[in-house]
């Protein structure tokens, strides 16, 4: 497992709207430790009875100890709440937020160069982060999840959720399962997540999902070659798209004949992964690299 | 979000950008009137009616018309352009209906450069590029001369350094057309990086920026598109909108919180999720494209969607005649399964079903959604997996072919 287990305390932003309360109480339920949350100006409720409320980030990490914030914030306020977020001390933030504009996301990753290695944003626009059986911080559905060693990431929410469904139809667990996000600029992407899969004995093999637009999937395949000797599994969404239309993700778009899924297969293949030929095949593309 | 050339300039010109003087003209006569004025105005014989299309590559297609003929000749210029169906590179083999039109002042230029800034996703910057090779397509001098083109990259909390800009302008040689120049050309790009980051945009260009013979640096063309996500703070973008560029169906799909592209095949697509919903369009290809099966749209329902907002969508493929079976593909996390077989079966129902249906539901309480298509009285083909439901889909066109 990588980035969060059974002792990661979380505090979610935005604990009191609507999506930030339905997915707390699922967190809770998943038996997530979920410590805290924050509402400015709701400081001093308790949240399903259990949960203190505070109106600060950095009230809420003195008072309870949390070291991960999940943030439900609508776009307007998002990128104020990752800076808050970091500035209390926070280690790791996962932005589930979808919409937050591009020139807002440029100020945060500049911030965030100035901190400590170690400290990690995961989004925004993206599903979260689950280490089955243990922790569940996001939107995802924890239940098709199972425990053990394969590692998923990938820029789609859905298509994580397609990839561990169907590792678990085979009978193989995941040892943590990251959403990096839609976004065209956004915190952790691939290199910095297979880096850790690499690192982490727990983990065997990597499913990594991937899409049209930016040249991620080629950095990607520039460190599977070089630094990894895990088996990887790729899929990369957008075959069929046109370019220049932006493919519901704000940053799945071809733009100026760069970023295609023809470029991004050709250059994972030549790095040494095997690239699934349908999105029906990504457990089983896994599986026979695994024999 | 795009906009057009004369709306561009308008922002230009509130930035302080140089740019040529110019009317907007919706009407032949608006147009020969407009040409008078520049005339007058300018003192110069010369005038451009410029086609206003969201695509480049106008000049190619008989969309930009040099007149020096008086405003008469103009108004000849205007009468045929107007309502003509423009076709560039960018606007596929139908092009795009002329709606308005641009009349500007003639310039006589010495040089024409490029300048743009956009977004470098992944130095996670603004970047700033120029090149001189001015006036042609940007993609093609980064593909075939990529050397010609220089960029520099700005910190956001610094904002853009003087010495960045004079990077530029002595990258560009611009000190042959005199000191003044690189100075002039230095306040174009501080202007346009304040107006990118200001403005909210993912893309401003100007193709080309010409130098004059005075030494003077104008923006010639100007190109823009905002960045979506930041609307919320930009009420004034509902004013600049042309919906008459945009796609009937894609526009509906957006009021009713759907993401919607257009495609060229024969399979409706009802998907949760971007990245699903792509890849539900490769699978249906990937079988099907030796033999004529194609996806006729990507539709994301997202992961939150109602039941009503399931009806709209279903109605939404149900209308476009192209639509020849349709594949409802769902891994319900958040999004229930029953309420999208719910949704499904009610616009079925209301709109009668006249094509093959399959579908996939996977995910939280499958089998209540399952049960609800079984139950439902239509003819709904069940598929266990994504591959599955592709052959079925398949299957089911090349069928209703051969009947």
């Amino acid at each position: 497992m990588i980035l969060v287990g059974k002792d990661t305390k979380v505090l979610v932003q935005g604990i009191t709207g609507g999506a930030g309360s339905f997915h707390a109480k699922q967190m809770l339920e998943y038996g997530t430790k979920v410590v805290s949350g924050c509402t400015p100006g709701r400081g001093g409720e308790k949240f399903e009875g259990k949960v203190p409320v505070f109106n600060t980030v950095a009230q809420a990490v003195k008072e309870t100890g949390a070291d991960t914030s999940c943030i439900f914030v609508p776009p307007p306020g998002a990128a104020d709440a990752i800076l808050e977020a970091f500035d209390a001390g926070c280690s790791l933030v996962v932005c589930i937020t979808e919409g937050i504009p591009v020139m807002d996301m440029i100020k945060v990753r500049r911030v965030l160069e100035t901190l400590p290695k170690g400290k990690r944003l995961i989004g925004p626009n993206c599903p979260g982060i689950i280490t089955p059986g243990a922790c569940k911080i996001g939107i995802m559905p924890g239940h098709i999840h199972k425990a053990g060693h394969i590692g998923v990431v990938s820029r789609s929410g859905t298509l994580t959720y397609e990839a561990v469904g169907q590792l678990t139809a085979l009978g193989i667990g995941q040892s943590t399962c990251i959403g990096i996000g839609g976004d065209p600029v956004a915190g952790m992407d691939f290199v910095d997540v297979l880096e850790l899969f690499q690192a982490d004995p727990d983990t065997h093999g990597v499913i990594m999902i991937g899409e049209i637009g930016g040249g991620a999937e080629e950095r990607a395949a520039t460190f599977i070659k070089e630094k990894m000797n895990k088996p990887v599994a790729c899929f990369i969404a957008g075959t069929t798209a046109p370019p220049g239309k932006r493919m519901g993700h704000a940053g799945a778009i071809i733009a100026g004949g760069k970023g295609t899924a023809a470029e991004k297969i050709k250059a994972l293949e030549a790095a040494g992964a095997r690239v699934a030929p349908t999105p029906s095949d990504m457990a089983t593309t896994l599986q026979a690299m695994m024999r | 979000m795009k906009i057009h050339e004369y709306q561009a300039k308008a922002l230009f010109a509130k930035y302080g950008l140089p740019i040529p003087k110019g009317v907007p003209a919706f009407s032949v006569d608006e147009a020969e009137a407009a040409a008078k004025k520049l005339l007058a105005e300018t003192g110069s014989p010369v005038v451009v009616v410029k086609a206003q299309i969201h695509a480049g590559g106008r000049g190619k297609g008989g969309g930009v018309k040099v007149v020096k003929g008086g405003a008469a000749d103009a108004r000849q210029v205007a009468e045929k352009m107007l309502g003509m169906q423009l076709v560039t590179h960018q606007t596929g083999p139908e092009g795009q209906k002329v709606r308005r039109l641009y009349v500007e002042q003639g310039l006589e230029m010495v040089r024409e450069l490029y300048l743009g800034a956009v977004v470098d996703r992944d130095r996670r910057r603004v970047a700033i590029m120029a090149s001189t090779e001015g006036g042609v397509e940007i993609e093609k001098v980064a593909a075939e001369t990529p050397e010609k083109i220089l960029t520099i990259h700005v910190d956001p909390i610094v904002g853009l350094s003087p010495y960045q800009a004079r990077k530029l302008a002595f990258g560009l040689g611009l000190e042959a057309h005199g000191k003044e120049t690189v100075g002039h050309f230095g306040k174009v790009v501080a202007a346009l990086y304040k107006l990118m980051v200001q403005e909210d945009c993912s893309l401003c260009e100007i193709n080309p920026l010409v130098v004059l013979k005075t030494g003077e640096v104008v923006a010639l063309d100007g190109k823009i598109n905002f960045d979506d996500n930041a609307d919320f703070r930009h009420k004034e973008w509902n004013d600049q909108r042309d919906v008459d560029e945009e796609d009937p169906v894609e526009l509906e799909a957006k009021h009713a919180g759907l993401n919607y592209v257009s495609l060229d095949g024969n399979v409706g697509c009802l998907v949760n999720g971007a990245g699903l919903a792509m890849a539900t369009m490769d699978i249906i290809k990937h079988v099907g494209g030796g033999q004529g099966v194609t996806p006729a749209n990507f539709l994301d329902v997202g992961g939150g969607a109602t039941q009503d907002q399931v009806t709209k969508a279903f109605k939404m493929i149900l209308h476009s005649p192209k639509v020849k079976a349709i594949f409802v593909n769902i891994f319900g996390g958040i999004m229930k399964c029953d309420v999208i077989a719910s949704g499904v079966v009610a616009a079925a129902k209301e709109m009668g079903l006249q094509v093959p249906l399959v579908v996939r539901l996977e995910g939280t309480n499958v089998e209540l959604g399952r049960k609800i298509l079984a139950e439902s009285g239509l003819a709904i083909q069940a598929a266990t997996t994504m591959a599955d439901g592709a052959a079925k889909i398949v299957a089911a066109v090349t069928k209703g072919r051969a009947a």
